[in-house]
Parts: structure tokens; C-alpha cells; sequence
């Protein structure tokens, strides 16, 4: 190995800028949000710190305004938050030069981005610790930092659409996600996702769309997937 | 406990309700890893499985509202596809944001 960790963590801390703009603004959107809904500052402050996820933390605001029992609210976190269990089972495989230590506590920072950048990085070199926590760490600070800000700062920002930040994490996942196109299936699989999301989407409604398409897409890659090996066995 | 899951999030609990909801998102995050080390092999097509994982999750996350959110936001995110056969993400948020940003300036 010819680069040293001091290199692998700015290599991290360099891929993750392109999406600080996002963070800063769905932090501070959260901040104000949190306010804004009945939570007080050192509340709204604390999700951010506890928590890590805009999903989870917007359910549960958008819930404890409606005065529903706790376990109600833990069950849609959970449900919002299911597509990470698929996260940790994939990126895992190549967290085996990771101390327990450092695989745990870098699960409490897998977020969507965190993931699709490590599954990136993981397809042209080994994923090094290192690499990981540089994207990562930054990552943390800024959100609960901007959290702060927001609840603090709220009802100063008028108009944030102005600026595109609301379309700036959904443009960034689309790039992570044709990075991936060489993989194998990974055309059909994306397609029947894409397909199966939409219709729940649009027929069920948010947050199922994620885990039924995403489940048929994987279920797809499974059936499609290198069936020369123990074919008799599947049969 | 049993009780305290029943009764409602208020003023007075939501700190240890927040604890909660951080705990529920840890054990997400870490729980498919934890059943899957518990396998020495994986079989081919759990393999398979996972090399999807990415791609599948992503584009349910992208997809629905890139088609619901609006003519400019739906010409951004084609204009960024069309970026991404060639550019890096920075190059690719650069695109789409441009288009954003004009856009709204101009008021599409």
C-alpha cells in the first residue's frame, strides 16, 4: 500500500464536499422545521446528534405533532429506515480490515450517502477505515452544527428554494447511481425498481415505494445472477 | 416499558423519545451486517443480491420525485443522467444545479 491513511481520509473528506451544500441546507431546514413544531432548541439539536437521518428525524417530527403513541413513531423509523439493514448487510463484505470498533460506531454514520460513496470507492480500491471516516466525519459537525443554526436562525431564510439546495442530494444519488452501471444486471435491476417505486409511490404512497421497489430490483439481481453456479441446487 | 410504548410522545418524554427513535436508525444501520457475518459463504445469488443493493435503493430514492416534481426539475435530473455517461459527480451536480438555479431565476 503506498498511501497512508493521513491520504486516504482527505481522499474521503474531498468526495464528500460536493454534497456539504446539501447537508447544510436539509440541517438547517430540519432546524427550523424542528422549531417550528413544537420541539425546543436543545430538541431539535439533540435528534440531529442521536439520530444522523433526515428521514428518520422529519417522520418523527411530522409524528409527534399528531400526538400518536411512541411506539407508533418507532415503528416508522424503522420503516423509513429499513433500506439500511440492506446497507450494512452490502457494504459490510468489504469492512473485514475494520476493527469491531470502528465498523460499529462507522454503522451509527451510514447514511445514504455514506453508503453510496463507500460502495463506490469499494469497486475501484479497498475500502480502507481511513476512506470511510473521511467522508463521514465531516459529515456529522455540519449537520448538527447547521441543525443549531437553523433552529436558531429559522424564520430568517425566505426563500432556500431559490437556490436548487432541495434538488441537490437527489441530483448527487442520481450520479452515485450510474456509477454503479457497470455492474452485472444492474440495468434491469434498476428498472424494475424504478418501475415498482413509481406505481407504489404514486398508488400507495411515501416511504413504501423504497423497500417494495428496491426488493424487487435485489430479488431480480438474485434470480439473474450468476446461475452457472449450484444450478441443480436451485432448481 | 410495555406502558411507556403505548402512551403518547409529549413535552415531557420526547428527549428520551428522540434517544429512542437514534437507537431504532442504529439498529438499521447495523443490523444486516450483524446477520450476514454470521455466514462463512455467501451463496452466488445472495452475492448477486447485494451487487444490486446500490443501484436498486438509489433509484427508488431518486426516481418517483424526479418524475413528480415538476417540468425543470425533471429536465435538470435528464440533463444530469445525460452528464453522468461523462462527467464526475461535481460535474454532474454543476449541470443540474445550473439548470435549477436559471430556471427558477427565470421563472419556470
Amino acid at each position: 500500500m503506498t498511501h497512508s491513511n493521513r491520504d486516504h481520509f482527505l481522499e474521503g473528506a474531498r468526495d464528500c464536499l460536493p454534497i456539504m451544500l446539501a447537508v447544510i441546507f436539509f440541517a438547517m431546514l430540519f432546524g427550523a422545521t424542528g422549531v417550528n413544531n413544537g420541539l425546543s432548541f436543545g430538541e431539535t439539536v439533540f435528534s440531529s446528534a442521536a439520530v444522523f437521518a433526515g428521514a428518520s428525524q422529519f417522520v418523527f417530527l411530522d409524528l409527534y405533532g399528531q400526538q400518536v403513541p411512541v411506539w407508533s413513531i418507532l415503528l416508522a423509523v424503522f420503516a423509513v429506515n429499513f433500506r439500511h439493514v440492506l446497507y450494512s448487510a452490502s457494504l459490510g463484505r468489504y469492512m473485514g480490515n475494520f476493527s469491531p470498533l470502528q465498523k460499529y460506531s462507522g454503522f451509527f454514520l451510514l447514511a445514504d450517502p455514506v453508503f453510496g460513496a463507500g460502495e463506490l470507492r469499494a469497486q475501484k480500491q479497498k475500502l480502507t477505515p481511513a476512506y470511510y471516516f473521511g467522508y463521514a466525519v465531516p459529515l456529522y459537525p455540519v449537520w448538527v452544527g447547521c441543525t443549531a443554526l437553523g433552529a436558531g436562525f429559522g424564520k430568517l431564510i425566505t426563500d432556500p428554494q431559490a437556490f436548487g439546495f432541495d434538488m441537490l442530494l437527489s441530483i448527487y444519488f442520481l450520479s452515485l447511481l450510474m456509477g454503479f452501471r457497470s455492474r452485472p444486471n444492474w440495468l434491469s435491476s434498476v428498472l424494475a425498481s424504478g418501475i415498482v417505486s413509481v406505481l407504489v409511490f404514486k398508488y400507495v404512497g411515501s416511504p413504501w415505494h423504497i423497500m417494495s421497489g428496491a426488493l424487487v430490483g435485489i430479488a431480480l439481481a438474485a434470480f439473474l445472477g450468476k446461475p452457472e453456479e449450484k444450478v441443480e441446487k436451485d432448481a | 416499558m410495555l406502558e411507556f410504548l403505548a402512551s403518547n410522545a409529549t413535552m415531557n418524554n420526547v428527549w428520551f423519545v428522540i434517544l429512542l427513535t437514534g437507537v431504532v436508525t442504529y439498529i438499521t444501520r447495523s443490523a444486516g451486517h450483524v446477520v450476514l457475518a454470521r455466514f462463512k459463504t455467501l451463496h452466488p445469488r445472495v452475492e448477486a443480491a447485494l451487487e444490486a443493493v446500490p443501484g436498486a435503493v438509489l433509484v427508488t430514492i431518486v426516481l418517483p420525485p424526479a418524475l413528480t416534481n415538476g417540468p425543470l426539475e425533471l429536465v435538470a435530473m435528464l440533463a444530469a443522467l445525460v452528464a453522468s455517461f461523462r462527467l464526475s459527480p461535481i460535474g454532474v451536480l454543476g449541470v443540474g444545479m445550473v439548470i435549477i438555479v436559471m430556471g427558477r431565476y427565470f421563472g419556470f
